[in-house]
């Protein structure tokens, strides 16, 4: 298929009907407010149901009980509403079901601003809801990565059963680049035979939440640990640029990586030895890259659209606190390339 | 070419979006890659709009252009004013001659100014099309893509029931052509 121009927006909601998603439920808000629109007049189209809920509570919990029958199912929304859906993620977290949610950040905390941000890092990767649990959580920093990993997240919903977040931010949600659905899913997939789709002669399916006996519930925790071990072993992605030379290594995700790229372009040009580690998964933080390169790396530099929420992942990742140089802007504000190659200079100068 | 950075700025309605995503359809039609970013927030309505495109054979890193842009159009005043520094030496400033004049005399950069709201309300009876004279003008100056790849990025564009659009931006396109080379 030739690639076609569209808007994040619209093509993560495209990437999710291409992977099989036909239900969605949502509210919208901007800068995401195009995943909805897309889809109320694409998902019937193919015999799909679109909801506009009365609320993000109320969609997560539509979400919960779609995933809970077995289908795959979508929701999408912006820093705020993400935020009114946490308790509904933790419940569909520890009923270990599959489920996909978008969040195109903005300006936090609050209701903060409409632009681009990147402080839901702690939301989505510590968790936003009670209790222990992990998500995965998927951070495009393109529009055909954003496509390619709502495709993947479905995947990976099902076989690991557990919610995955695709964490990407205004920018990549209301900007055009050439895109194409071409992901294949490379997980061999389990039929849903766990899925509430009526008893009627069958066996008694449930899907629990309250596990009210303490031992109990310790138990049901420590499978779930057992999941996300396996999950943390498997599932670390990201992506190296420019470090087979580096002594320097940027740390960025989703937007500000792009900006951090082009900024290594000039930093090269000027004799740096720099190369960046760009996380595509925030969880499993991608500690395995640190491992590999560790040695030659003389400081990390973190760039984030926060006031720093990776640095401890990073830290711990290259168990140097010492190591991490942070340089972020906030609150909707995307950083300049001249901002970022004077960070760069500022923390390698005189050491070309 | 190695990359191409654009930026289109104007009033929201003077169709800065649209004259951007042609120039990043026409590049993607010719196999580079490209991006469209818009500007974005709470000053859309009445007032300024802008995007930036970059059509470029390698992955492209910030598609926000903060600097080393090789063209700024500027549609109206405060455009010109707020993007012009963004510019490459070497760059060159288009300027919507009717609404927008460089203030300064600068040898560091090209500028072409183009009445492109008198050539469209002599032509079409509504500065309307104004922006697709000045992406006409665009690339006469800077050949980012082929005139061909506009063409059919028209043809994808205006796509169904907005084809009949086409012989008109096709017309302004060529009158912003025609006039860049003539002014050289």
């Amino acid at each position: 298929m030739a690639k076609v121009l569209m808007k994040g927006n619209e093509a993560v909601g495209k990437a999710a009907i291409e992977a099989g998603c036909r239900y969605f439920f949502g509210y919208p808000i901007t800068p995401q407010s195009e995943v909805p629109e897309y889809l109320s007049s694409e998902l019937p189209k193919v015999g799909g149901v679109f909801v506009q809920a009365e609320s993000e509570v109320a969609a997560i919990n539509m979400v919960y009980g779609a995933a809970g029958a077995g289908a795959r199912v979508l929701t999408s929304s912006s820093s705020p509403g993400i935020a009114l859906k946490q308790e509904g993620i933790g419940y569909i977290s520890n009923a270990g079901l599959p489920a996909v949610i978008i969040n195109m950040m903005r300006g936090g905390p609050g209701l903060g601003t409409i632009q681009p941000g990147q402080a839901d890092y702690n939301m989505a990767v510590k968790g936003g809801s009670n209790g222990d649990y992990h998500d995965i959580v998927l951070a495009p920093a393109s529009v055909q990565e954003a496509v390619n990993m709502v495709m993947e997240a479905f995947d990976l919903a099902d076989y690991y059963g557990t919610p995955v977040i695709v964490l990407a931010d205004g920018l990549i949600g209301q900007m055009m680049e050439p895109v194409e659905f071409n992901y294949v899913c490379k997980k061999e997939l389990s039929p849903k035979t766990w899925a509430l789709t009526g008893k009627g002669d069958g066996e008694k399916h449930m899907v629990e939440n309250l596990v009210i006996e303490a031992s109990e519930c310790e138990a049901w925790n420590q499978k779930h640990f057992e999941k996300y071990a396996k999950i943390e072993a498997n599932e670390q992605a990201w992506e190296e640029y420019l470090m087979d030379d580096a002594e320097y290594a940027f740390v960025s995700y989703g937007t500000s990586s792009r900006i951090v790229r082009t900024a290594i372009s000039y930093l090269r040009d000027a004799g740096y030895k720099v190369g960046m580690i760009r996380p595509k998964t925030l969880w499993p933080f991608p500690v395995k890259a640190f491992d590999k390169w560790d040695k030659n790396i003389k400081k990390y530099l973190d760039v984030e659209m926060s006031m720093g929420q990776m640095v401890q992942d990073v830290a711990y990742a290259c168990n140097d606190k010492n190591k991490i140089e942070f340089y972020g802007r906030t609150g909707g504000i995307v950083p300049a390339v001249d901002e970022i190659v004077e960070f760069g200079k500022k923390v390698m100068g005189g050491d070309k | 070419m190695n990359t191409q950075r654009i930026c289109c700025a104007g009033f929201g309605g003077q169709g800065t979006l649209s004259m951007g995503k042609i120039l990043a359809y026409a590049g993607m039609l010719e196999g580079h890659e490209v991006s469209w970013c818009p500007s974005y927030g709470p000053e859309m309505r009445g007032g300024t709009a802008n995007c930036h495109v970059i059509v470029s054979d390698e992955p492209i890193g910030s598609p926000v252009i903060t600097r080393d842009a090789n063209c700024v159009i500027a549609m109206n005043q405060p455009s010109l004013d707020k993007f012009v520094d963004i510019l490459a030496k070497g760059g060159t400033l288009i300027a919507n001659a009717d609404l927008a004049a460089l203030k300064e005399d600068r040898d560091d950069i090209q500028v072409l100014n183009v009445p492109a709201n008198t050539m469209a309300s002599q032509e079409f009876g509504s500065a309307k099309l104004a922006n697709i004279i000045l992406l006409g003008a665009v690339i006469q100056a800077i050949s980012p893509v082929k005139v061909e790849s506009v063409d059919d990025a028209f043809t994808h564009v205006f796509g169904g029931s907005k084809a009949k659009f086409i012989p008109d931006n096709k017309k302004a396109f060529e009158m912003g052509f025609a006039f860049a080379k003539n002014n050289k």
